[in-house]
Parts: C-alpha cells; sequence; structure tokens
C-alpha cells in the first residue's frame, strides 16, 4: 500500500471540492477499494470518505425510488420497497459478496467496483492493459473461463464483477452525479464503457465526478422479477453468468420485459435485443429461447469460456419461464 | 444394569494393566483397545477451544518481542533464470526500513536438508535460499524488507525493482512429460509392481473399463497464513512457528546456520490448520537469517498470496485405471498408472496408487507412479498424500465397472474384497470395511437409489446418489518419546514434542493419559510443540495419536518401575514388580488384589519427594512390518445437478468409517466432517490455477481459489464400526485424512447417478455438466 492522505467529507459538495480534480478516489465501504490500494493497482495520493453522503431511500413524485450513494448494501436489500415493488434489485444485491461486506459497501461503490480478472490483480507478475495501459493482456491467451463473451475487445476480456448492476440495468436506473461542473443524470448502461482501446478507462465519470444517488424509474412490470446467478459455489464466487428479468404477461403475450446479464462483458449487459425480441410477442419457452439466442448471437468466445454462450441463453429461457410461471 | 455400566464398574473396581512393552506379533493388546473407564470414548470439548475463543490462544503471528521488527518479502515474476538488476534503494531509504535482505548481503547458509533425507530432516526442498542470483520457481523470494512497522515494510517492498534474465523453464505438463519422467520412490520402494499380466487379463476380461482420471494443483488454505516469530540470543536462535514438525525443524534449522541442534528451539503452541503444508520453507530460514543480519527479532507473516508464492500444495496427476471383471464380478486385472508433477527434489511424491495397493483382491495387479519435474514451487504432503486424488480414480473406476456389469456397487466392492493384503500377503490388523458397507448403507436408504441414471428429477434437479470406499495407511512414527512428571497432588503432566494444528490432539491425549494412568480428566495437563520436549513426532500421516500413545505407554512403564521403587515397606505395593500391577483410582493396585493399593501422592508422599519425573521412548513401529494397517470407510452422497445450469449440490452425505476405536467422537466427528468438507472441495470447486506460459499462479486467494462455503456443505452424517484395532495402542488408527479419500469419488459416482454424464477431470465445475 502507498501512503495517501484521509479526509472525511460531510455532503456532496464538499466531497467534490475536497476532491478537485487531483489524484484522488473517493472510499465508501472500501470493500474493493482497500483491496486495490494493497495490491498497489489503486495510487492515488488521497482518499475522500463519502459514506457521510445520503444513506436514505426515499420515494419520488413519479413513483420511483431515489437510493442515496452511501446506503449500505445490506439496507438497499432489506428496504421494504425494494423488496416489494423492485425484488430483482434486492436478490441480486444478497446474491453477492457476504453478509459482512454487504454491511459495509455502499450503492456507489458497488457499482464503480473494478473487475475481478486475475491479470489485472498481478501487479508484478503479469500484463494487463487496463492495470497498466498498452502493456497487454495476458487474460486473453490465459485462464478466461470467467471472462467476457460480449462487448470484449483485443485489449480487454475482462467482466464487471457488480451484481447490483446488473439488476440496476433492467430497471433502467438513472445514475445522479456531482462534480466540479454541476450535476448531472447518466443512465446506468450508459455509465460503464466497453474496453475497446481504453479498457483503463471504466466509466463515462469526469475526473472527480461524484455518484450521489441512484433512482429507480416507477415500473410496474418489476413487481414480478428475479435475479438467478450461476457459479462456481454455492455463494461467495462471482457470475459465470447472472440474469436480471422482470416480466410482465397479458393473455399470453409479453406486455413489458427487463432483461439484463452479469458475468458476461466489460459492463452490465442490457439485453436490448432479447427485449425487442420479446416484446408484444408470445410468451413461450420457444419465443423465450429464441429471444435468448438473439442476443447471444453477437457472443464472441474465448478458448475456456464458450460454455456461457448456451449457459446465458439457457438461463435466460429459465429465468424468463419461471416469471411467466402459469401465465407462460 | 446395562451392558455398558457393567463394564465400567467391573472397570473401576479392577486394575488396569500396563500396555505391552512392544508391539509385536505375540503381545496381547493395549488394555485400553477396550477398557472402559469413562475418559477414552466421552466426547470432551477441545481444550484448546476457550482460549482460541477468548483470544487468548498465542499463534505463530502473535508473539511480541521487545525490539522486534516485521518482515515483507518480493518476490520473483519469472519461473526460471537470473536477476538482471535488483534496486533496493529506494525501499532502503522508505520511512521505516531497518534493512533489505538479497542474495548480495543474506548470511551463508547451507540448503534445507531435506525431509526424509535423514532422520530429522524437515525441508520442503534442497535449494539455495537467497544464496545466488538464480530464480528456480515463479514466486521464489528474492528481497526480504524489514521495517519498524508491518506496514512500512509492505510499501517499502513495493518499490523494490527487480529485471530478470529469463532462461527456458518447464512449466508446462505436457512439456514436463515429454521431458521424460522418474519412477516415484516412496518408503524405500520404487512405486511400480506387477503381479501376473494385468494387460493380458483386461483385454481377455468379461467386462473392462479404461480410463483417464486428472486432477488438478491443490493448496492447502490453512486459515491461518504461515508466520514466524524469531529471536537470536547470540548463537541460540528462538522460533515461534506454525509448524507441524518442531523437532525436526529445530535440527535443520541448526544444520542451516552452522550450530547445535542444542541452540535451536522451536515451539508452535497454536496451530491454525497445516495439512501438511507447514514443515519447514523458506520463509522461516529467510527470517531467521533476516533476524541475524538486522540482530532484531523478526516477525513474518505471509500475506495469502505469500503462501501460495512460497509453500507448494497438492501436485497435479493424469492417472490411467483400468479394471477387467468377470461376469460374476470378481476382478481380473487393476491397472492403476500414470503422472503426478513433482518438483526437482522428489521428496513428496503424489503416489495417487497408494488405495489400490491395499483395496481390492484381484487376479493381476500393474501400478505405477511416474513423476515429472516441473520449474514450479515445490509439491508437498497435503491431507491424505495419493489417496485422496488416488481414490477419485479408482473408486469412480470401480463405480463404472458396476456399470458396465449392471451390479450394485458396493456388492461389486464387498465381491472383491480381499482376505489378504492383494500386494504383500499380509493379514490385516484389522479390516471391517463391509461392516462398515452395511451400516451405511442401512442408515443412507441405499435401497431406495434407481440405478439407472438420469431418472430422478424434482423440477429442474436431478438427483443421484453415489458411493465410495475411503482408506488411509496406519502410521505410527518411530521418534516416539515422552516424559511423564508426577506432583505430590497427585497431578501429571505429560510433555511430548507433538502438535495440535486444531485437530484435538491434546484433547485427545489427555483423555488416554487420564484412563492410563487411573486420574481424573482435570489432573492431567498435555504440554507439547516445543522442540525441547521429548520425541520426535510431526503431525503427519494421521499418526500422532498412535505415536504418542504408545509413547506414554512406555513411559508409564518407567514411571511405575520408578513407583514401586520408592514405596514403603509397609506398602501395601511393597515387594511387587511392575508386572503384577496395574492402575486404579489415581494410584497401583495389585492385578489380582486390588485391595493391595496405593495411590500416587501416598507414595510420593512417603518418599518424601515433591515429584517424580520419568521420560521413554516407544518400542519401534514394528505392528506396520507385520500386519497391513489401514483405516476404511464406506461413503455415501446424494447430490442434485441442476439440468439447466449444470450446477452440483451436494444434498446429503454419511461417512461410515472403519478406524478402529474412537477416543473422542466429538473431535473425531469434526476431523471426519472437516476431511469430507475437503473431499467436496475436491470433488467440486478447488484448483490452483497455474498458468503454464509463466509458470505463475494465478489465483493466490480464498476469493478465487474456490474452497467450499458453508452453502455448500449439506449435513454430514458419520458413523463407525467401533471395532478397536487389537494391534495397535488403545486399539486406535489414524483418522485425520480418512475422510478426504472416497469422498471425491463418492461425489463423482453420485453425479454419475443423476446425470448419466461421467466426470473424469476434477474439479466438476457447472460447465461440465451442462
Amino acid at each position: 500500500m502507498i501512503p495517501f492522505t484521509y479526509t472525511r467529507a460531510g455532503d456532496a459538495a464538499e466531497a467534490v471540492r475536497l476532491a478537485g480534480r487531483g489524484d484522488v478516489k473517493y472510499i465508501g465501504g472500501g470493500t474493493n477499494l482497500v483491496d486495490l490500494l494493497r495490491e498497489t493497482i489503486e495510487r492515488p495520493a488521497a482518499l475522500v470518505d463519502v459514506t457521510g453522503l445520503s444513506s436514505a431511500i426515499e420515494p419520488r413524485g413519479n413513483g420511483g425510488l431515489l437510493i442515496g450513494a452511501a446506503v449500505r448494501n445490506t439496507a438497499l436489500a432489506e428496504h421494504r420497497d425494494v423488496r416489494t415493488r423492485y425484488p430483482v434489485l434486492a436478490r441480486a444485491v444478497l446474491a453477492g459478496a457476504s453478509g459482512q461486506i454487504r454491511n459495509m459497501a455502499t450503492v456507489g461503490g458497488n457499482i464503480l467496483q473494478r473487475t475481478r480478472c486475475a491479470y489485472f490483480y498481478d501487479t508484478e507478475g503479469s500484463r494487463c492493459n487496463k492495470r497498466s495501459p498498452g502493456q497487454g493482456c495476458d487474460a486473453i491467451d490465459g485462464f478466461n473461463r470467467t471472462h467476457a463473451i460480449l462487448g470484449a475487445s483485443s485489449s480487454c476480456v475482462a467482466t464487471h464483477p457488480s451484481d447490483m448492476c446488473v439488476a440496476l440495468a433492467a430497471l433502467g436506473a438513472t445514475v445522479h452525479l456531482e462534480g466540479a461542473d454541476g450535476a448531472r443524470t447518466v443512465p446506468l448502461t450508459d455509465l460503464h464503457r466497453l474496453p475497446a482501446d481504453h479498457p483503463e478507462i471504466e466509466t463515462v465519470l469526469e475526473p472527480g465526478e461524484l455518484i450521489t444517488a441512484v433512482e429507480l424509474p416507477p415500473l410496474a412490470a418489476a413487481a414480478r422479477s428475479t435475479y438467478r446467478k450461476v457459479r462456481d459455489r454455492a455463494s461467495y464466487a462471482f457470475a459465470l453468468v447472472s440474469v436480471a428479468a422482470a416480466l410482465e404477461v397479458d393473455n399470453g403475450r409479453v406486455k413489458e420485459v427487463r432483461l439484463a446479464l452479469g458475468g458476461v462483458a466489460h459492463k452490465p449487459w442490457r439485453a436490448w435485443a432479447a427485449e425487442t425480441a420479446l416484446r408484444d410477442g408470445p410468451a413461450t419457452t420457444r419465443a423465450f429461447r429464441a429471444a435468448a439466442q438473439a442476443e447471444l448471437a453477437a457472443a464472441n468466445p474465448l478458448p475456456d469460456n464458450g460454455f456461457k454462450i448456451e449457459l446465458a441463453i439457457r438461463t435466460i429461457t429459465a429465468v424468463l419461464g419461471e416469471l411467466a410461471g402459469s401465465d407462460a | 444394569m446395562s451392558n455398558v455400566e457393567d463394564a465400567k464398574q467391573s472397570a473401576m473396581n479392577s486394575p488396569l494393566e500396563l500396555a505391552p512393552d512392544s508391539w509385536a506379533p505375540g503381545n496381547g493388546p493395549d488394555p485400553l483397545i477396550q477398557h472402559n473407564g469413562g475418559r477414552i470414548g466421552a466426547s470432551v470439548s477441545r481444550v484448546d477451544g476457550g482460549p482460541k475463543v477468548r483470544g487468548a490462544a498465542p499463534f505463530a503471528a502473535e508473539f511480541a518481542l521487545d525490539d522486534m521488527v516485521y518482515a515483507a518479502l518480493v518476490f520473483s515474476t519469472i519461473a526460471k533464470g537470473r536477476i538482471a538488476t535488483l534496486d533496493t534503494t529506494v525501499a532502503e531509504a522508505a520511512p521505516g526500513v531497518v534493512l533489505v535482505m538479497t542474495h548480495r548481503n543474506a548470511p551463508r547458509m547451507r540448503p534445507m536438508p531435506l525431509f526424509g533425507t535423514s532422520e530429522k530432516a524437515a525441508g520442503a526442498d534442497s535449494l539455495p535460499i537467497m544464496q545466488d542470483d538464480r530464480v528456480r520457481w515463479n514466486g521464489q523470494a528474492v528481497a526480504v524488507v524489514l521495517a519498524e512497522t508491518r506496514e512500512q515494510a509492505d510499501h517499502a517492498a513495493s518499490m523494490i525493482r527487480v529485471t530478470y534474465e529469463t532462461e527456458p523453464a518447464t512449466t508446462s505438463f505436457e512439456q514436463a512429460k515429454a521431458n521424460g519422467t522418474e519412477t516415484a520412490h516412496l518408503f524405500g520402494h520404487d512405486v511400480h509392481i506387477e503381479i501376473g499380466d494385468a494387460e493380458a487379463a483386461l483385454a481377455a476380461a468379461h467386462v473392462s473399463v479404461d480410463a483417464t482420471y486428472r486432477t488438478p494443483y491443490q493448496n492447502h488454505n490453512a486459515i491461518e497464513p504461515h508466520a514466524t516469530t524469531v529471536a537470536w540470543h547470540s548463537d541460540e536462535l528462538v522460533m515461534h512457528d506454525a509448524s507441524q514438525l518442531v523437532g525436526h525443524q529445530a535440527w535443520s534449522l541448526a544444520h542451516i546456520f552452522g550450530i547445535e541442534e542444542e541452540q535451536v528451539r522451536v515451539t508452535a503452541p497454536y496451530v491454525g490448520g497445516a495439512f501438511g503444508g507447514k514443515g519447514l520453507w523458506s520463509h522461516q530460514v529467510l527470517a531467521a537469517a533476516a533476524a541475524k543480519l538486522a540482530d532484531r527479532p523478526v516477525r513474518l507473516a505471509l500475506s495469502r498470496e505469500g503462501v501460495y508464492r512460497l509453500v507448494g500444495g497438492r501436485a497435479r496427476t493424469e492417472q490411467r485405471v483400468a479394471i477387467g471383471a468377470g461376469a460374476d464380478g470378481r476382478f481380473d486385472a487393476i491397472i492403476h498408472t500414470g503422472t503426478a508433477v513433482s518438483g526437482r527434489d522428489k521428496a513428496a511424491p503424489e503416489a495417487f496408487a497408494f488405495p489400490t495397493q491395499s483395496s481390492y483382491a484381484a487376479g493381476s495387479f500393474q501400478i505405477d507412479v511416474q513423476l515429472a519435474y516441473q520449474d514450479m514451487v515445490t509439491n508437498t504432503t497435503m491431507r491424505a498424500p495419493g489417496e485422496a486424488v488416488g481414490s477419485f480414480a479408482i473408486e469412480s473406476a470401480v463405480d463404472e465397472v458396476a456399470v458396465a456389469l449392471g451390479m450394485d456397487p458396493i456388492e461389486l466392492r464387498i465381491r472383491n474384497e480381499p482376505d489378504n493384503d492383494p500386494i504383500t500377503g499380509r493379514p490385516f490388523s484389522s479390516r471391517h470395511l463391509v461392516e462398515a458397507w452395511r451400516a451405511g448403507a442401512e442408515r443412507f436408504g441405499w435401497a431406495k437409489r434407481n440405478p439407472t441414471p438420469g431418472t430422478v428429477r424434482d423440477g429442474e434437479w436431478l438427483v443421484g446418489m453415489g458411493c465410495a470406499a475411503a482408506t488411509h495407511l496406519y502410521v505410527r512414527q518411530p521418534g516416539g518419546a515422552a516424559r511423564i512428571t508426577l506432583t505430590s497432588d497427585g497431578n501429571v503432566t505429560v510433555d511430548v514434542a507433538a502438535h495440535d494444528a486444531g485437530m484435538g490432539t491434546a484433547t485427545a491425549q489427555g483423555q488416554v493419559i487420564a484412563e492410563r494412568l487411573g486420574l481424573e480428566p482435570e489432573q492431567v495437563s498435555f504440554r507439547f510443540a516445543d522442540s525441547r520436549m521429548p520425541g520426535l513426532v510431526a503431525a503427519l500421516g494421521s499418526s500422532q495419536t498412535v505415536t504418542v500413545g504408545a509413547a506414554v505407554a512406555a513411559a508409564q512403564r518407567v514411571l511405575v518401575a520408578e513407583l514401586l521403587k520408592l514405596v514403603g515397606h509397609d506398602s501395601p505395593l511393597a515387594g511387587l514388580t511392575t508386572e503384577q500391577v496395574g492402575v486404579l483410582d489415581g494410584g497401583l493396585a495389585k492385578l489380582d488384589e486390588p485391595a493391595r493399593h496405593e495411590s500416587y501422592t501416598s507414595i510420593l508422599a512417603g518418599a518424601g519427594r515433591d515429584e517424580i519425573a520419568v521420560e521413554a521412548s516407544a518400542p519401534p513401529p514394528v505392528e506396520m512390518m507385520n500386519w497391513s494397517m489401514h483405516s476404511y470407510g464406506a461413503m455415501f452422497c446424494e447430490v442434485r445437478v441442476n439440468g439447466v445450469t449444470g450446477e452440483t449440490r451436494v444434498s446429503r452425505f454419511l461417512g461410515s468409517m472403519d478406524c478402529g476405536r474412537v477416543l473422542n467422537p466429538k473431535t473425531a466427528t469434526s476431523q471426519f466432517r472437516g476431511g469430507i468438507i475437503m473431499g467436496l472441495g475436491l470433488a467440486l470447486t478447488e484448483q490452483t490455477h497455474f498458468d503454464e506460459r509463466k509458470g505463475r499462479i494465478m489465483n493466490p486467494s480464498l476469493a478465487e481459489y474456490h474452497l467450499p462455503v458453508h452453502m455448500d456443505v449439506p449435513e454430514i452424517d458419520v458413523i463407525w464400526t467401533g471395532i478397536p484395532d487389537p494391534h495397535t495402542p488403545m486399539g486406535a488408527r489414524g483418522i485425520g485424512e480418512l475422510s478426504i479419500t472416497g469422498t471425491g469419488a463418492a461425489i463423482a459416482n453420485a453425479i454419475f447417478n443423476a446425470t448419466g454424464k461421467r466426470i473424469r477431470d476434477l474439479p466438476i465445475t457447472p460447465d461440465k455438466l451442462m
């Protein structure tokens, strides 16, 4: 770990002011950032603690929910409105990490956690374009069973590790930002970038820009939603593939559907193609599988992770089938 | 009155004879194989539990010494070559840094004496440690930073710059095999056995199976990462360590530093799991060297990554198992051959054919274990070395034979039960595996199993049952010795340089000693894990219980002889010999005249003695040469495999064990459960990712090396035959490693029953079942 200064901000404005545009990282629960500091992957001169930001979950006038960036993962998953109106989100959060980690981890920090690619973490011993731009990528020809099948590049095949973000992507959440140039909002699905030639740039955040809240839109379909995570052990493992889905079926037809995938790309992957294929179509297993296949048509597997394509197709099909229930 | 109470009552009224003075044929059994004084067989909680829960148990990284400094390490990033440049100047100038040790300034040291090459040799390898600019594996320590705090040491270590000149290294298994292999050598023999013409018998057999099974690199992952706290007092070295062989280690450190054995003291009062991985490795030597260089005490605690870089694990194997059987199921041929990866020294071959050497009768055998050298951190013993991964292969193959014959796999195994050791022809000391099979099948509900694969479904889940045999070699170490100190208050302290890494050694020995000496448990203290104590007893081979037990029995004979010398003329014991007395109610009594009794306190008081201390060595373990000795188990498993995702969940597990007398059901059950959980990891999740391009381990963390977590572990049921072994101390055999064997195959066989898919390549991850 490299020495750094530590300051605690009282609110968002103070945090942004403290951060300026310098070599600063915001720290929430620290459940990922402290690891990155220990591995000397992150070497900021200063940390600004933003756990003093809003930790409230408040109803919005339009029927949505505003979730403060400092809300702990545990509190988010336990919140009544989240559990009843957006069960996919509660289930996604509970599918991640462990109880102790969820007690510490914040919503803002969860969104900005970094990949768990082994070569990214091997500071001294491996090449990584994300850690050291231009160095090369040892994952592409190395262990890549857990890596991306969608949207990857020749520079980087890492995946985004968050479960929560997959649910947020499906729900169409927007992220509230505050920076030196003022406040703005960005759809969660536009916040993370695909790697292209610059995998080191993971989000559209400007230097010093801070996540202050996440807003969930009102979404009737979300009342029937769920999250399914497939992994190598029953708990405490990152997703091989995960599926966040919401489905509203009317008279055997898909009225509304939301679908996002985790464990498959550099960002939480909203399955737009599958949604388009499904909307207003029949709510049948056959249609679900066809839509999943349509989404995965663009998949480009690595030597070790080809199984993820079929796994994603099967899991999407099963999750939609479960949500459709007797309506299918 | 029940029979048990009857036995207890009579046990309390009649003196307990001393143990035989030899374990050779012709001697009677240890009276403790069935004596029921209420100590042995009681479910006693671990004596170390309280201190550990209260934080009062000092582990190796918790000894605080005056003026102590903290160490951090820099690891090489190439597999083979030499250090070209090594810049330590920035690190040396960093805050708090005391010194940086590299090959340029390290004290001159001999290589570690390789374990097995002499009586007390402990080294995991015999490579030079920081004596030259050579790099011999990816992850080798190339610099040690000492600083006033751990954080300062870590910080400075990150500022050391190293460049390398690489040389071609052998880091791929295919390359290693192509380079040529050597026959494994173990216990004085090549692991190569041929009985009859197994290939011909296989070809002629009514049914045959012939397949290759693969098991990956694995690491021990004890919850306590390796750590050591060392101090030199002029020429004397004291090391508080996380060690499972303090006696071996003290002698070996003396050899390395060119001092006398008496000048080194190694202690390991509390060790947070060892599993074969806590022997002598380079980090202890480096800590001692750095402490010498700095002339200050040093604490070196490896990070989890550090453990993976410096401490080897279980070697990868590729095994061929072929079995030919007649229509009646009897085996005509068993072939178990293959290759395991090995370090250059080949000190700990992963001898996977072990289980095949004693499990089944067959008309012919071909057994051969080859070792292929790779440039990587040297492999070592890991819980049931050889047997854990070998039993996966042989017990999967037996299941395949059962499928080919359409025969129940338990009946097939019983049909091939050997009368004597199938390789050596020796009689078994005690083998009741058939009873274990019958009892286990009854309890598990084996009769409800549908033998047709892939037919039992519960929603998305395919349900199956499987079984496999467990087996582990009995070992009693030759170096057992003990000191018994009896004080005038009637309390006893027993000192043995043995180990308790959490398995319950001290708890069980306390029970045995109380029973053997006729004392209350609270009158007994068992002290251990200090190289200055008697005995050369490593925590290896599930052998400590009997090794210490035999040593205590030997010391007791000396103690009784000494006590009889002290008794007065008017003592009821006056004139009696050791052969005539036994132990009764905190004292001695004439065997056939229990009323002639005198308590220990009375004997000492009469002689005006505050205490009496005796020391003795156990007689040699000749029982191992006269009988085929193993612990056994019948493992039963129910799995659920998700038909959509390929995820496997073990839903029920039963271990039905035959392991001699169980001394403490509570700690024994815990050992069995722990082994089964480790076997579950072996079957489903555990794999060290060794990147063959650079010879580097890529998942050196508990996040990415997947041990089973709570949700992976079902309720585990454990039963045992409880039949004592007439040829061992206390009638006990080893239990610590037994239950990791067989478990992997039981799970793989259950997966086959659930899905019809035979997976021969561990771990069985979801992608292999989709």
